[in-house]
């Protein structure tokens, strides 16, 4: 078990440090932190000054080491448009989207397994065959087309909910929560089913296709044939059986969630990560897009090694292979 | 018997013609790719010609005026026309980015099935390293980062290209894998190795025994990859980050639109997005009936 | 008797219009029996088998003619009445041990849910009975072993967890398809003298489907041989093998090397199987059979006696004529 989780601690190891080259290379070859930093009419010796301060005359490798060092203690710089510190613009802005993306990850799966479920096993029913076809709808539905019918309806016709922001938040300790209030769970709907829909359709139609995958084999026929009831197969061995590309297919759309946000924040203005990243490519700050490219990349790695021990818990033929 | 009469009797064509759905997304996908290509004879006002275009038909609300049947944008341009060039533009990324991820999918999935060993080895690490972040991802840093490091005004020349590249990087593994699983089973047949015994060279191996059996599953990931690259390109232009405001793309249209939404001016937004829907949905349709032609076993 | 397959007609609508797969098969196997079912690959062995437990793939459906077990109908019966037949009266194996048990429960969970689903049994005394089936059936350390998954055990192993299941609610019947085909050449053998020994123990008959002549010679009582979607013979497996009544089944035992003496060249067969949807009329086997005449063009023959054996071939129509 422990073994387990160093290889694939050790497995995604380069995919940080690739990120974190990325990262890097963007911070020292595009753009130019020393004018950025400078003001108009700074001498030749000024900026000899701050080279050296930023310790730009070093030769990359060891400027790469001091960027990793001090991306490990979350010290990213300022940030070129805001000249605040990357990491508190972060901090500040993390628990919208991480709440954000909780909620829409929750309706995801919670609504989207349980219908590719029932749609794979009752595969010939017209609730099936119409679920069907609303997902094709859901999955050519753009995110930012989905948002902005939305808020015609609910916000400009109806008035119902808000259109933008996050309403009023509750300060617990650095986190702010919309959670606590009515006006800030009021904003969450519309953003958390903008995000929601395109995942859910999607895992739905994926969870289908494994589903029908695993009725298809053998064993289920054998199943059949030893006489079992159609409950045990259908939510016994057959389910079971889906979990393990379901955890995979699950993993990978809390990525997908978690890279809309990206424009369901613009769509919502909804002060997040997302929203911030996307002002800071238009704006080329490169602090805030290499730290933001660290986070999620992090975020990224611990997701999948959650999906590993997810396996490791279900299929007893990974356990015996340790 | 010819080919097109061998076409017209094949079961694909059979699945086809009996598919009500699958005929009335190809009618639409027809109609979206004829409005898009003869964009600039069909439609009623030229767009882009910024000559043509007079303030004074601003804001014209839908459906009350001939020859501005969808309304005119804050700027006095025929929305139905905007939509007809928009969706010139949209196709256009889409396709060419369809077509460099194929070629590039096609070509690194053979090349790694086949060879195997190292080339092998190294290849699907990097579709692995790619593949724990998702597509959208991909194609936004791709393309932010030509942003922050090409000069402006290079990049403005370029910019339609960028999105192409971004867009098309971000879905080769996924088609390079597929193919690397069937080049794997395909290697090992009878034929290859009787190919081989004769002499040919990998690289004709490759194209003229292994590629024609592999393309069935591609074609059904590039026709669904379209609707994606599609949506793609509309969400990184609705960002502000994807094609140049020189070449509107449907995406455009609509982060145009939406500063108009709250203010009544709905329609701006609201036609080019539900052309970009109908655009996207047939594709999909298709695509889906598609996989499901090719694989009667998963029905 | 136990099991009676009257006029049985399975077809297959495409859209180039119905294929009949099966077409006018009829037989019966008694208590305890062997019955071998022989035929090429396509001729319909394997979807007889699946017709009778009730499992034919769709789009395929019984379109005709009548399954009886002990003297009731069991063609047309409900899913949930099936249910209760499948596994309690009638046993499965099939033919690939390596994907026919689930690989993420336990063998012993596999056994006890099949038990409990048909017999009334605690979960203790289940357990109690898996252990001692998967000894019955030569599982050493059958006690630990009940907790392994199926990956931890080989091909020939887990057939005989296959077995196991198929025989663990004590069926009368089990249709075997192909039980050996997947396995080693060394395990075959074992793996039939099993099922040979528990079928007489348990007094189970055996529904035998395989392309193995020297299997079906060893283990069945009686052989029927299957072309084209009908059978074209049937009889004593001793009078089958020696004294083959039809052309093509003569033709099969001549292209089998015989042990006891050296033979130029063995005989075979020219041409091959109809598709079913190009069956000739008449007699399916006549474009190919050395003693074709115009009957045998025109008109179709149905079982008749012939020597010890039923042979569907117009040769033995007439007075003094044979194969």
């Amino acid at each position: 078990m422990v073994a387990f989780v160093i290889s694939r601690l050790l497995q995604a190891l380069p995919v940080l440090l690739v990120v974190a080259l990325i990262s890097f290379a963007l911070f020292t070859f595009v753009g130019d932190p020393v004018a950025a930093m400078l003001s108009q009419d700074a001498s030749a010796a000024d900026r000899e000054n701050l080279v050296r301060l930023l310790g730009l005359d070093q030769p990359w490798y060891v400027q790469f080491w001091k960027f990793i060092s001090n991306a490990v203690q979350g010290e990213f710089g300022l940030s070129y448009r805001l000249s605040r510190p990357v990491s508190s613009l972060i901090a500040e802005r993390a628990p919208a989207t991480l709440e954000l993306a909780f909620c829409a990850a929750a309706m995801t799966l919670c609504i989207g397994v349980p219908l590719g479920i029932f749609t794979g096993i009752y595969k010939d029913s017209w609730i099936s065959r119409l679920l069907l076809t609303v997902s094709l709808v859901g999955v050519s539905l753009p995110i930012f087309v989905l948002g902005m019918l939305l808020i015609l309806v609910f916000a400009v016709q109806l008035g119902w909910l808000p259109s933008f922001g996050r309403g009023e938040t509750v300060q617990i300790g650095w986190w702010s929560s919309g959670l606590l209030t009515a006006s800030g769970l009021k904003a969450l709907i519309l953003p958390a089913i903008t995000l929601a829909v395109f995942q859910l359709t999607l895992i739905t139609r994926l969870v289908r296709a494994e589903m029908l995958e695993v009725l298809r084999t053998d064993y289920i026929k054998f199943a059949r044939a030893r006489g079992l009831s159609n409950r045990s197969i259908n939510f016994g061995h057959a389910l079971k059986n889906t979990l393990v590309p379901v955890i995979t297919i699950a993993g990978l759309q809390l990525g997908g969630i978690i890279a809309f946000a990206i424009v369901t924040e613009t769509v919502f203005q909804w002060p997040g990560m997302g929203f911030l990243f996307i002002q800071s490519v238009g704006a080329a700050d490169i602090p805030v897009m290499a730290a933001y490219l660290l986070l999620i990349s992090l975020v990224f790695v611990v997701i999948n090694l959650a999906v590993d021990l997810l396996y490791y818990a279900v299929d007893p033929r990974l356990r015996a292979q340790r | 018997m010819n080919r097109v009469a061998r076409f017209l009797d094949s079961d694909l064509f059979w699945s086809f013609r009996t598919s009500p759905m699958a005929v009335a997304s190809a009618l639409v996908a027809l109609v979206c790719i004829l409005g898009a290509v003869l964009a600039p004879w069909l439609a009623p006002h030229n767009v882009l010609d910024l000559a043509s275009v007079d303030l004074m038909d601003a804001f014209k609300p839908p459906f009350t005026e001939a020859g501005w049947t969808l309304g005119s944008d804050d700027q006095g341009r025929d929305v139905l026309s905007a939509i007809m060039f928009g969706g010139r533009t949209s196709l256009l990324v889409g396709i060419c980015a369809v077509l460099f991820s194929t070629v590039v999918g096609v070509t690194l999935g053979l090349t790694a099935g086949y060879l195997g060993g190292t080339v092998d080895a190294l290849l699907m690490r990097m579709a692995d390293v790619q593949l724990t972040f998702p597509a959208f991802l991909v194609a936004l840093l791709v393309d932010g980062i030509a942003r922050a490091a090409l000069p402006q005004e290079v990049h403005e020349r370029i910019a339609l290209g960028v999105v192409v590249f971004a867009i098309g990087i971000s879905t080769w593994p996924q088609i390079a894998r597929t193919v690397r699983g069937s080049t794997l089973v395909e290697r090992n047949k009878e034929y290859v190795l009787a190919a081989r015994v004769i002499g040919l060279t990998n690289l004709r191996i490759m194209a003229t025994h292994v590629l024609p059996n592999v393309l069935g599953p591609v074609l059904v990931i590039a026709t669904l990859n379209l609707g994606l690259a599609i949506i793609t390109e509309a969400t990184l232009s609705f960002l502000g980050v994807g094609v140049p405001p020189t070449q509107p793309s449907l995406g455009t249209l609509i982060r145009i639109g939406n500063d108009f939404l709250m203010s009544g001016e709905w329609w701006i937004a609201i036609f080019p997005g539900l052309a970009l829907v109908a655009m996207v949905l047939s594709v999909n349709l298709l695509g889906d009936w598609l996989r499901d032609a090719l694989n009667p076993r998963l029905r | 008797m136990l099991l009676e397959v009257k006029d049985l007609r399975v077809e297959f609508p495409t859209r180039r219009g119905v294929l009949t797969a099966l077409n006018g098969v009829s037989f019966s196997i008694a208590p305890g029996e062997v019955l071998g079912v022989v035929g090429e690959s396509g001729a319909g062995k394997s979807m007889t088998g699946a017709a009778i437990i009730g499992l034919l793939e769709p789009p395929g459906r019984i379109a005709g003619g009548e399954i009886l077990l002990e003297g009731r109908r069991i063609d047309n019966l409900p899913l949930a009445e099936m249910r209760k037949i499948r596994g309690k009266r009638i046993g499965a194996i099939f033919q690939d041990p390596l994907t026919t048990l689930n690989p993420l429960y336990t063998i012993g969970r596999q056994l006890v849910e099949t038990m409990q689903a048909h017999l009334p049994l605690s979960d203790a005394e289940a357990r109690q009975r898996a252990i001692g089936w998967l000894e019955q059936v030569g599982i050493p350390a059958a006690a630990q072993r009940i907790d392994a998954y199926p990956h931890q055990f080989s091909g020939g192993m887990r057939q005989r967890v296959v077995i196991a299941l198929a025989l663990c609610a004590e069926p009368q019947l089990i249709v075997a398809d192909e039980p050996t085909t997947a396995l080693d050449v060394s395990i075959q053998a074992q793996i039939i003298a099993l099922l040979k020994r528990l079928a007489r123990e348990q007094r189970t008959a055996i529904m035998l489907v395989t392309h193995d002549m020297g299997v079906i010679a060893e283990t069945a009582d009686r052989v029927a041989v299957m072309y084209a979607g009908r059978i074209i013979e049937i009889g004593p497996v001793r009078q089958v093998v020696r004294h083959a009544q039809h052309p093509y089944t003569a033709g099969l035992m001549a292209s089998i090397p015989p042990l006891d003496r050296k033979v130029e060249r063995l005989a075979q067969i020219d041409g091959s199987m109809p598709r079913l949807n190009a069956i000739p009329p008449g007699c399916p086997f006549s474009p190919r059979c050395p003693h074709v005449f115009e009957r045998c063009r025109v008109s179709r023959p149905e079982l008749m006696p012939a020597g010890a054996t039923d042979a569907a071939c117009w040769l033995h129509d007439q007075p003094g004529a044979s194969a």
